[in-house]
């Protein structure tokens, strides 16, 4: 690549997909399963760390592939590219962790319909060369499977008592954090949480107000 | 401008009707009584948790338990043990089993003496409307399982454009469910290609969105004008993919396919409506900085669900 117009390098383009374009609390994209699955860390890791895979795996797809995409068809190309992986990656899990994937599969088949896969590769993975895409993909899931265990910790910690399955807190859990309502008041706090800490460090206001529009 | 909402609905009736059209012959019909012509088993019911209610057309001579034989439909090799029988006025025989029943689970009862048989199964009207109302209410798709939120909300912010994605979505849902289940029952099942079932589902309904689109905006330029853009905000709502998903996991019949779609379609539009209403209130309140946007729609949305809980012990066949 041309010294001229450099993409960023690999560790800026991982730190922004983790802290200031984080998909889910930043960007507010593909919510869905960031609420359905968290109830334990084990659930919100494997859903994560699936759309890590596809998520990297589509992007250096599009990344090689990009001369060859005519521009008007390349959403519906993009679509089945990701639908591709989310197949495999769904082949896969169920055939490696069958208890896991019981709870979580038919979040792991909707990955195809994330809003945060094809925006990255409309936004970046349709423009840049193979390395920066990589870690671009990588960047933003990492950030989303890192949103999901922070989620799934405090709500299995909170629900339940404990973390990974271990038990931590003795006495009676809330049950209420472990509920479909306590997804939602669980994402509701740590969102204002990380605007609250965005306006401490006098940053560009909350930008969770901003998104909302995309599945 | 209420004419113009419900047009959409009423330009896929057809469609609704045709798929209707197909469903007796896909519906369980209960078997006749067989056997002696002097007593009939005219009706056969499970009463929960764990009755058995028989109603006969003439007396019974024995009503001791071993004349009676009570199987899972699953399970038809393994009887499942009466323990008590008691004999009513009318014909009635109240048999008890050892095991806890289901009344929307199917078995089947035989009577020795006379030689009688009959399949104990819900009413297909029951069945389907438990399926419409579970998607709808008790597994609220927005509440419950969480689906669609992003355009959830999106569009939550007026009611007059969450009625208008409300109708836009639970038309296209019964239409794209339906040709789903088409291309599932027909194609990818008898072919074994169950493992293109995301790849062909969100082919097809970005296709059926497309079709829709062209179709509307040549034939209705008007209803275009209003819906459209609902139109092509739907292909990203995991909603749309996920009941034909559903479907296919379940090999649903095509009437319970569509009761599934019609329920999560409605489901959506209520859940869309009821946040919008909240949501227009919220304008005015005045809300902490850090929960301004999203994070207070979250916890509104959260208290939605608690209220939806309230839908769970919703039991059709009590």
């Amino acid at each position: 690549m041309s010294d001229t117009e450099r993409p960023p390098g690999a560790l800026q383009l991982l730190l922004n997909g983790i802290l200031a374009e984080n998909p889910v609390f930043r960007l507010a994209l593909s919510l869905c399963p960031a609420v359905a699955v968290t109830t334990t860390v084990a659930n919100g890791f494997i859903l994560g760390v699936a759309v890590l895979a596809v998520q990297v795996l589509s992007s250096v797809t599009v990344a090689l592939v990009r001369g060859a995409i005519h521009p008007r068809v390349r959403i519906p190309v993009y679509t089945i590219i990701i639908a591709v992986w989310v197949s495999a990656i769904d082949m896969t899990l169920a055939a490696f962790t069958p208890a896991l994937y019981a709870q979580v599969g038919l979040y792991v088949k909707l990955i195809v319909a994330f809003a945060i896969i094809i925006s990255r590769l409309e936004v970046f993975a349709s423009r840049q060369p193979l390395a920066p895409s990589f870690w671009d993909g990588a960047g933003m899931g990492l950030g989303f499977l890192i949103a999901l265990v922070v989620i799934g910790s405090l709500r299995e910690l909170m629900g339940n008592g404990s973390f990974l399955g271990v038990p931590l807190v003795h006495g009676k859990p809330l049950l209420f954090f472990a509920l479909p309502a306590g997804g939602f008041f669980s994402i509701a706090l740590l969102m204002a949480f990380f605007n609250r800490i965005e306006r401490a460090l006098g940053g560009k206001g909350p930008g969770g107000s901003a998104g909302g529009h995309h599945g | 401008m209420a004419d113009l909402r419900l047009a959409p609905a009423a330009a896929l009736a057809p469609l609704a009707l045709v798929a209707l059209f197909a469903l007796p012959a896909v519906l369980p019909v209960a078997a006749p009584a067989q056997g002696h012509p002097a007593t009939a088993l005219v009706r056969a019911r499970v009463v929960p948790p764990d009755r058995v209610q028989l109603r006969f057309d003439g007396p019974l001579a024995r009503t001791d338990a071993a004349n009676f034989r009570f199987t899972e439909a699953s399970a038809p090799d393994a009887p499942v043990p009466v323990t008590k029988v008691e004999a009513g006025p009318g014909g009635v025989v109240t048999l008890t089993v050892a095991q806890p029943l289901r009344a929307s689970d199917r078995y089947r009862i035989e009577v020795a003496q006379p030689p009688l048989g009959r399949d104990v199964a819900p009413a297909t009207w029951a069945l389907l409307l438990t399926v419409f109302l579970s998607s709808a209410l008790i597994n609220n798709f927005v509440f419950t399982r969480y689906l669609g939120l992003c355009i959830f909300f999106g569009v939550s912010k007026r009611t007059e454009t969450a009625v208008g994605m409300g109708i836009t979505f639970t038309a296209v849902m019964i239409f794209t469910a339906m040709v789903s289940w088409l291309v599932d029952t027909f194609v990818l099942q008898p072919l074994h290609l169950g493992f293109l079932q995301i790849l062909v589902f969100i082919g097809t309904v970005a296709a059926v969105v497309q079709f829709l689109d062209t179709m509307l905006k040549k034939t209705h330029p008007a209803l275009h004008k209003g819906f459209g853009v609902y139109l092509v905000l739907i292909t990203t709502n995991c909603i749309i993919l996920a009941v034909p998903l559903l479907n296919a996991g379940a090999h649903s019949s095509a009437a319970e396919a569509l009761a599934l779609a019609l329920g999560s379609g409605l489901g959506f539009a209520l859940a869309l409506f009821l946040m919008s209403c909240a949501r227009e209130k919220l304008e005015l309140a005045r809300v902490p900085k850090s929960f301004e946007g999203l994070p207070i729609a979250f916890a509104l949305a959260g208290l939605f669900a608690l209220a939806f809980m309230g839908f769970s012990g919703l039991d059709f066949f009590r």
